[in-house]
């Protein structure tokens, strides 16, 4: 069976989206990357420095990867778009993930800030993936002003604390017609397998991996994860019942 | 309002009655909560939560850890100007003091700027002693401009300024503003602050917010440890930072750490805060707080600073320099404080690998 996601243009295998921050070191990235099995790994272009060619974390990307430059540090659209035209003109593609986090004690996004960002940088051409806060009319604005996929947050970002927004990501899956990749706060394999049951349509680790004691052995376990979390999908879930039943207590008289 | 109605209701609390009475099981069960009140983390300043010091490390180790990583952000202070007008018995650079004074030119900001950005450094603080006619406005404001050709974010701490001034720094490249407010016991801080504006205790309590107002990304505040009672500092400490947050969700509120040093002058600090207290008032800081930057400076020893690491601390200067034109002059001249740290950028960076942690130069794009 051939299960793609296609986003952007771009047709995607795997669908877990990784991310490169709180490594120990950036020498990690390249073994987490296969172990993962991701094609799609992002970045925080704050912590790009071209010009160091030591420190340079681009330098530890495979280059086969589809690179997710995104705004992290931004908090107003105004500077996402900025920080989005500086990664483009650096040579980092045209890909990004918008972040506008006004918020600095929880980190939760604006998704008014972040519509207006996303409209504006899919008009200069972006392949845009804004992450927001679950609400189905803000995804359908962003979906309208041609936003690549919606990247709803599980739980706060960094905060490891599973996928608390089901029942809103929930409606978005029904809704959408961009995909909806799962991002933040996924702390465990069983979390994002969870997220993909539910049909999401990929999911994005980043802190579970790389704060894990093995970042390496964990990008393996969620790539099962996900895997599994995505065929169990596919094929169907059963219902759920808390007792067994007769198989017609109702219309069985009908014969 | 103002933080210092705050710390007004506050310092009528019984807080020594309350730290004293503090118990290992009321500690223990701090430990297990996720969000912490002002009474939990008054519980992890006191005498009991000392005792506990094991337990709070393995906490504050994984908080930080899972949200800041293992990465320590590197940045380095630079000095230009040691004229102050302030009387403050702690600090080398007060009035009274006999030295040479500098205020570097433009060139001489542009060779400091040099020779730390060969050193791969990203992040820069401004420091001047407190004289608005030494460090003015334009000064600033041309300074800022040759630094921005260097650095990708930049700070300052310099005497406290109006909102509407920290708005003209912010429009010409300044991210940040660091204010200690040095010691919030009100009365200890007339003692200590002999003469000069800085005498001033409500506006330099309020600094912070006025940055806060002007919209600068980060605001970075501490008391000076060692000159009362450490574990009200601390409270005081953290709960200003908490009232900045919560009321200023937009920006950054970090807090520093610093530790009285040896400085030129005949002081010596009356309430000694020695390691144990120190690495309980990080830890504590960190749990009340989980997601605020901590500096440490070069105040510290290497061998203290290694250990700390792991402990709550994500941001440390390197290979620094406390004297006007430090990095690039060969003569000695008058530090600030004196630097108990003195090891390269290099060596710091290779220290932290060792740990397993990453050294990150750049946390900001230059906007």
């Amino acid at each position: 069976m051939k299960d793609e996601l296609t986003i952007g243009g771009v047709t995607l295998t795997s669908r877990l989206f990784i991310g490169t921050g709180k490594f120990h070191h950036n020498n990690l990235i390249p073994a987490v990357a296969k172990s993962s099995m991701a094609e799609v790994i992002t970045v925080a272009m704050r912590r790009v420095d071209l010009h160091s060619t030591e420190e340079n974390i681009i330098n530890f990307i495979p280059k086969n990867m589809i690179l997710l430059p995104n705004t992290s540090g931004a908090r107003t659209a105004e500077e996402a778009v900025r920080i989005a035209r500086l990664s483009r003109a650096a040579g980092l593609g045209n890909w990004v993930k918008i972040e506008v986090i006004p918020d600095q004690k929880y980190l939760l996004p604006d998704n008014y800030e972040t519509l207006k960002a996303t409209e504006s940088l899919v008009k200069e051409g972006f392949i845009v993936l804004p992450y927001m806060n679950p609400d189905l009319v803000v995804a359908k604005q962003l979906e309208e002003v041609g936003a690549a996929a919606v990247m709803p947050l599980g739980s706060p970002i960094g905060s490891n604390r599973g996928f608390r927004t089901k029942e809103l990501v929930r409606i978005m899956i029904a809704e959408s017609r961009v995909p909806i990749v799962v991002d933040a706060g996924i702390g465990k394999p069983s979390e994002a397998c969870e997220a993909m049951e539910l049909g999401a349509d990929a999911v994005l680790v980043n802190t579970a991996i790389a704060t894990s004691n093995d970042p390496v052995t964990m990008a393996g376990a969620f790539a099962n994860s996900v895997r599994a979390g995505r065929v169990a999908y596919l094929s169907g879930l059963g219902e759920t019942t808390l007792e067994a039943r007769a198989s017609s207590p109702l219309t069985g008289f009908l014969g | 309002m103002s933080f210092y109605h705050v710390y007004q209701e506050l310092k009528e609390l019984d807080l020594e009655g309350f730290l004293d009475s503090v118990t290992n099981n009321d500690v223990k069960r701090v430990l297990h909560k996720e969000v912490l009140n002002k009474e939990d983390f008054l519980k992890l300043l006191s005498p009991a939560a000392g005792e506990n010091l094991e337990v709070l490390a393995q906490k504050a180790h994984r908080v930080t850890v899972q949200h800041f990583g293992k990465t320590i952000q590197l940045f380095d202070p630079i000095y230009i100007s040691d004229y102050c007008v302030n009387h403050c018995t702690y600090c080398s650079f007060n009035v009274t003091n006999q030295f040479k004074r500098q205020q570097l030119t433009m060139e001489g900001i542009e060779r400091e700027a040099k020779k730390i950005a060969g050193t791969g450094i990203k992040h820069v603080l401004i420091l001047t002693g407190e004289s608005r006619r030494h460090s003015s406005m334009s000064y600033m404001k041309d300074t800022v401009a040759v630094l921005r050709k260097y650095f990708e974010s930049i700070s300052i701490e310099i005497n406290p300024l109006e909102t509407e001034e920290y708005k003209e720094l912010k429009e010409v490249g300044v991210d940040g503003v660091t204010v200690y407010q040095e010691v919030y016991n009100e009365d200890i801080y007339q003692d200590f602050h002999v003469k000069g504006p800085k005498r001033n205790y409500r506006y330099r309590l309020d600094t912070p917010e006025r940055g806060c107002l002007a919209g600068l990304r980060s605001v970075n505040i501490g008391a000076l440890l060692g000159l009362d009672n450490w574990r009200k500092e601390v409270f005081f400490t953290g709960m200003h930072a908490n009232y900045l947050q919560t009321k200023y969700i937009g920006t950054e509120i970090g807090v520093s750490l610093p530790r009285i040093r040896p400085n030129l002058g005949s002081f010596s600090s009356r309430s000694k805060v020695n390691d144990r207290s120190f690495v309980q008032s990080l830890m504590a800081l960190r749990l009340f707080l989980p997601r605020s930057a901590i500096t440490l400076s070069t105040r510290e020893s290497p061998d203290l600073r290694d250990h700390l690491i792991p402990l709550g601390v994500t941001r440390m200067s390197a290979g620094a320099s406390t004297e006007v034109g430090g990095y690039s002059l060969e003569v000695e001249g008058t530090n600030q404080f004196e630097i108990s740290d003195k090891r390269s950028v290099k060596e710091i960076c290779k220290a932290l690998y060792e740990k397993d942690y990453q050294p990150v130069f750049k946390d900001w794009n230059q906007l």
